[in-house]
């Protein structure tokens, strides 16, 4: 049982998202060209942030007909825990494995800042090692944060908060609905999330808040008691 | 264009440098010999003009320096830290978000040809007067551009300075420093024996760029130019692919030597690699991808298409080469191989183009320039009264002000966590710091990195000017804890065939050499800039230092921000500094004139021994060096990046004239830096201080949420820490973006 990362041209988290699994748990995770098939031995495949294809024609849509997309998605449909951070996560939404779309932020620019989530669920995968309420601080960074969505979102996981812990416009970094940083299929077994926990990992870089993000996905999917 | 206009004119050669050309031909040059020629004699590629005063810089410090062909870098446990930076002046003007973009892609490329993986950028962007309604335009496009490139190719922005001054409003200046990270054994140089295979890699080659560095970056701007055509356009999602692959295929161990084609293309990489390697190379053009058809030989050896690489490639294993970019969607294609001898030929069709030999291309002929100082202005005084609505209100005015308010919203636009390696973000300090992945005895190396300059100064002395910029350099890396360890310069003059501007060129490099001497630090890489000129007039000269700084345990870094209640401020250094050229006197004043401080260099290195060794200690809580707006500028942003307000006690201070409290509060000069501790440490600090013999004053303590200044004569002023945070974020507003 093992991680996979999957490495489009123009991912520039994988690395990063491999070191946090490592950094976490000491799982050394698989590195998932983006036209290979996924090994049977995985159970957690992390889409990791970027500019698949460089996102020239709209974040995500391009890397939706990757080969290892059509994997991806046998694999969710399989029961597997797929995790999309940032990128990934407007790889979910352009592949239909989530509801919604991410357009471009409110500012019409790229914002890279620490934010603060509030943690909406904690009956999923993903969450079950936080509190619900609690409040996370990790990095954003992205041009194509806003989500959106016509029909009202279920499967909310993690909205943008202020220090109070209220949703309040001003803690939102790019007009999201309803300050949706995060969402879950209904199954429970895909998240898609815009903030970045493999960079809130280390004490050194300023936040451990995303630790139990993949503490707690480890250990739904693998059975790791990181 | 006047049709009797000779071509090596309008290609930017002179007369007499045709008629070199000639003579070492014993021909008439062809039209593609002509356009190499004219590329790689310019400025921008061979450094005629230059060359001779780059050679006096020092090479020696501390860290074992290493100087390559398209950067250099110091060693550090086994692995070379190689950072250089490069300027992208003219193209940012003419077309701002393109420019400033290529101008990240290109220093990376540099980086990235030694076979060392880009860690960190920093920029540094000089702009025209911020409340010039043009200026913001030059603003956006600069940082969407940088933004645009840096973020999608996954190297995080870390670092950086913006400042705005009339003088730049007719030509920007944007220069963009990068740091890499390579394993000692991998590094790569542009040296390869006779009998190569030479690959181009990368993406396709088009019209783009012809004449860029020799048309656009050698002449000044003038007022009907048409330049568009020379500006590169640059495609981060390809320069992100070229680093991932290139990086696998110098892994492979099949690259034998690799250049980057960044100014002159295929000239400059053909030529350079192989006079570095003392050999000549073989080129057939008709095996270069090209983006377009009926690109005639000339165009095709002068593009500046950007995301391209040349490389030697041991005979072979080409196609293990052609695999690693083929799988990254790329062109790898043999095109030619490096031979015994010193000539360059390259065929189109079979056809013989050029054959010259490359020694000529690549050494042009020194041009010496005459240098004259100009005429020495009479001294203006500088007329300071006390500031209308009082001391409170020029602080809050001077921490809006263009050239000290946050540059929160320009470095929010840049991806600066991505490679989980930033340990001290921009906006936090006076340096950014990198976790630098070797463990040595349980601690991890960090990196800090910092870029500045000083126009305004370097205009009025630029001797003085460089050698406070490497001075406030490496005090930004003291403040973090981190002893300095190399310089890249970036140098922006004005057009060196004035002789005034050209004293001010050689001037600022014996300051630049100077300051990089007493402080034991090497010059390790460059990047020169001439002719800098609009018909606005030319910029103030502007050396700017990229300096690189080694922190033993990077879990010891620290910020300017004050970490809470509880903690005490001092002042190393002296307390009241000059106003000339200040920042109080630009914007309180609206003055010029006055007197500068003149840096001691004694007194900077023995500040930098006092910090460096109180850190090595662990008694520094925050430390911010004393820049613009001087010591209440200082103390407000540590307020503002701790949260926390401050009490200080100035009481007994001998200050009466306004001018004695300007200079005070807001004057402005070189050796002193701020530190906070605990007030059990104060007694350590004031040993290490007496020790080198360095000024100590207590300032006072952290306490609430107001900024509150005992002043001399018992004066009492201040500000909350809300005002003052509103105004250090009203950059935009007042740029009107």
């Amino acid at each position: 049982m093992s991680v996979a990362v999957i490495r489009f041209p123009g991912s520039n988290c994988d690395t990063d998202c491999v070191r946090a699994t490592e950094v976490v748990a000491g799982l050394k995770a698989r590195v998932i060209w983006h036209q290979d098939a996924i090994p049977a031995e995985i159970s957690l495949v992390i889409l990791p942030g970027g500019f698949s294809y460089g996102d020239y024609l709209r974040p995500g849509a391009i890397a939706r007909f990757a080969p290892a997309m059509a994997e991806v998605r046998r694999f969710a449909d399989r029961g597997g825990h797929v995790l999309g951070i940032c990128n990934g996560f407007q790889i979910l939404t352009e592949a239909g494995m989530l509801p919604g779309a991410l357009l471009p932020n409110g500012s019409l620019s790229f914002v890279c800042q620490d934010v603060r989530l509030r943690v909406e669920r904690t009956d999923t995968p993903f969450t079950r090692r936080y509190k619900k309420g609690q409040v996370l601080r990790m990095p954003v960074a992205h041009g194509d944060g806003r989500y959106f969505s016509e029909t009202p979102p279920q499967g909310v996981v993690f909205r943008y908060v202020d220090e109070n812990g209220d949703p309040t416009p001003e803690a939102n970094p790019n007009g999201a609905l309803d300050n949706i940083a995060g969402m879950v299929n209904a199954r429970g077994n895909v998240l898609g999330m815009m903030p970045h926990p493999e960079r809130a990992c280390e004490t050194l870089l300023g936040s451990t808040d995303g630790r139990a993000l993949f503490e707690s996905v480890l250990e739904s999917s693998l059975g790791v008691g990181a | 264009m006047m049709t009797d206009t000779p071509v090596y004119q309008i290609l930017g050669l002179t007369r007499s440098e045709y008629v070199r050309i000639v003579d070492i031909l014993e021909r008439e040059p062809t039209p593609t010999e002509l356009a190499m020629f004219s590329v790689e004699w310019s400025e921008h590629c061979g450094y005629p003009r230059s060359r001779d005063y780059l050679r006096t810089l020092p090479r020696e410090g501390k860290f074992a320096p290493m100087v390559g062909t398209d950067a250099g870098g110091i060693v550090l446990d086994g692995r070379i830290v190689v950072f250089k930076a490069e300027s992208h002046n003219h193209p940012s003007q003419v077309e701002p978000k393109a420019g400033a973009a290529t101008g990240v892609g290109g220093i990376v490329r540099d980086i990235l040809s030694m076979g060392a993986r880009p860690v960190a950028l920093l920029d540094s962007l000089r702009f025209g007067d911020a409340r010039d309604a043009r200026t913001a335009f030059f603003v956006k496009g600069v940082v969407d551009g940088i933004q645009h490139y840096g973020n999608c190719i996954g190297v995080p922005t870390v670092g950086g300075e913006v400042t705005f001054d009339a003088a730049f409003s007719g030509n920007c200046l944007v220069n963009v420093m990068c740091v890499g990270v390579v394993e000692g054994e991998r590094v790569m140089t542009s040296e390869a024996p006779a009998g190569q295979s030479v690959m181009f890699l990368g993406s396709r080659t088009g019209r783009d760029g012809i004449g860029g560095c020799s048309v656009l970056a050698s002449r000044e701007f003038s007022e009907a130019d048409q330049k568009r055509p020379t500006v590169q356009i640059g495609d981060p999602f390809a320069g992100k692919c070229l680093i991932e692959a290139t990086l696998e295929a110098i892994a492979s161990g099949a690259v034998i030597a690799m250049k980057d084609m960044g100014a002159a293309g295929l000239t400059c990489t053909t030529s350079e690699m192989a006079a570095a390697g003392g050999v000549g190379m073989e080129v057939e053009l008709e095996k270069v991808p090209r983006r377009e058809a009926g690109m005639e030989p000339f165009e095709l050896m002068m593009s500046e298409s950007q995301e391209r690489m040349l490389a030697a490639v041991a005979p072979g294993r080409e196609q293990e080469v052609v695999d690693i970019y083929h799988r990254w969607g790329l062109q790898a294609h043999v095109v030619g191989r490096t031979v015994e001898g010193g000539e360059l030929i390259i065929r189109d069709e079979g056809e013989i183009v050029a054959q010259l030999p490359v020694v000529a291309l690549t050494s042009p002929e020194t041009i010496p320039l005459p240098y004259s100082a100009p005429p020495a202005g009479a001294e203006i005084p500088l007329d300071v009264e006390r500031p209308q609505g009082g001391w409170g209100e020029a602080l809050l005015t001077l921490l809006g002000a263009p050239n000290i308010a946050s540059r929160a919203w320009i470095f929010r636009q840049y991806d600066h966590t991505v490679q989980t390696n930033t340990v001290v973000p921009p906006g936090r300090a006076d340096a950014a710091v990198i976790r630098l992945p070797i463990t040595v005895e349980g601690a991890t190396r960090g990196l800090a990195m910092t870029m500045d300059a000083n126009p305004r100064l370097c205009g009025l002395d630029p001797y003085e000017g460089a050698r406070q910029a490497v001075a406030e350099a490496a005090r930004n890396l003291v403040c973090v804890g981190a002893e300095p360890a190399g310089v890249t310069d970036c140098l922006n003059f004005g057009n060196p065939e004035k002789p005034e501007r050209f004293w001010q060129f050689v001037r600022a490099i014996e300051g630049l050499g100077d300051a990089c001497r007493a402080l034991h630090i090497p010059v390790v890489s460059g990047n020169v800039s001439f002719f800098n000129e609009s018909p606005q007039g030319a910029v103030l000269p502007t050396p700017t230092i990229g300096m690189v700084g080694v922190l033993q345990d990077v879990t010891q870094a620290r910020s300017m921000g004050l970490l809470g209640e509880g903690y005490d401020l001092v002042l190393l250094g002296n307390l009241s500094g000059a106003l000339g050229g200040s920042e109080y006197a630009t914007e309180i004043c609206c003055a010029g004139g006055g007197n500068i401080a003149v840096l001691d260099m004694e007194r900077e290195s023995a500040l930098h021994k006092t910090v460096l060794a109180a850190h090595a200690e662990g008694i520094v809580a925050a430390a911010h060096d004393l820049s613009e707006g001087g010591l209440m500028i200082a103390v407000a942003e540590c307020c503002i990046a701790g949260g926390v307000g401050a009490r200080l006690d100035l009481k007994d201070i001998p200050a009466e004239t306004p001018a004695d409290l300007a200079a005070l509060y807001f004057g402005e000069a070189p050796s002193r830096i701020l530190v906070s501790l605990l007030p059990e440490d104060h007694e350590r600090l004031q040993a290490l201080a007496a020790e080198h013999g360095v000024p100590y004053r207590r300032l006072g303590s952290t306490a609430g949420r107001h900024l509150v200044v005992h002043g001399p004569g018992s004066e009492e002023w201040g500000s909350t820490l809300s005002a003052m945070r509103r105004r250090h974020a009203s950059l935009p507003d007042l740029l009107g973006l």
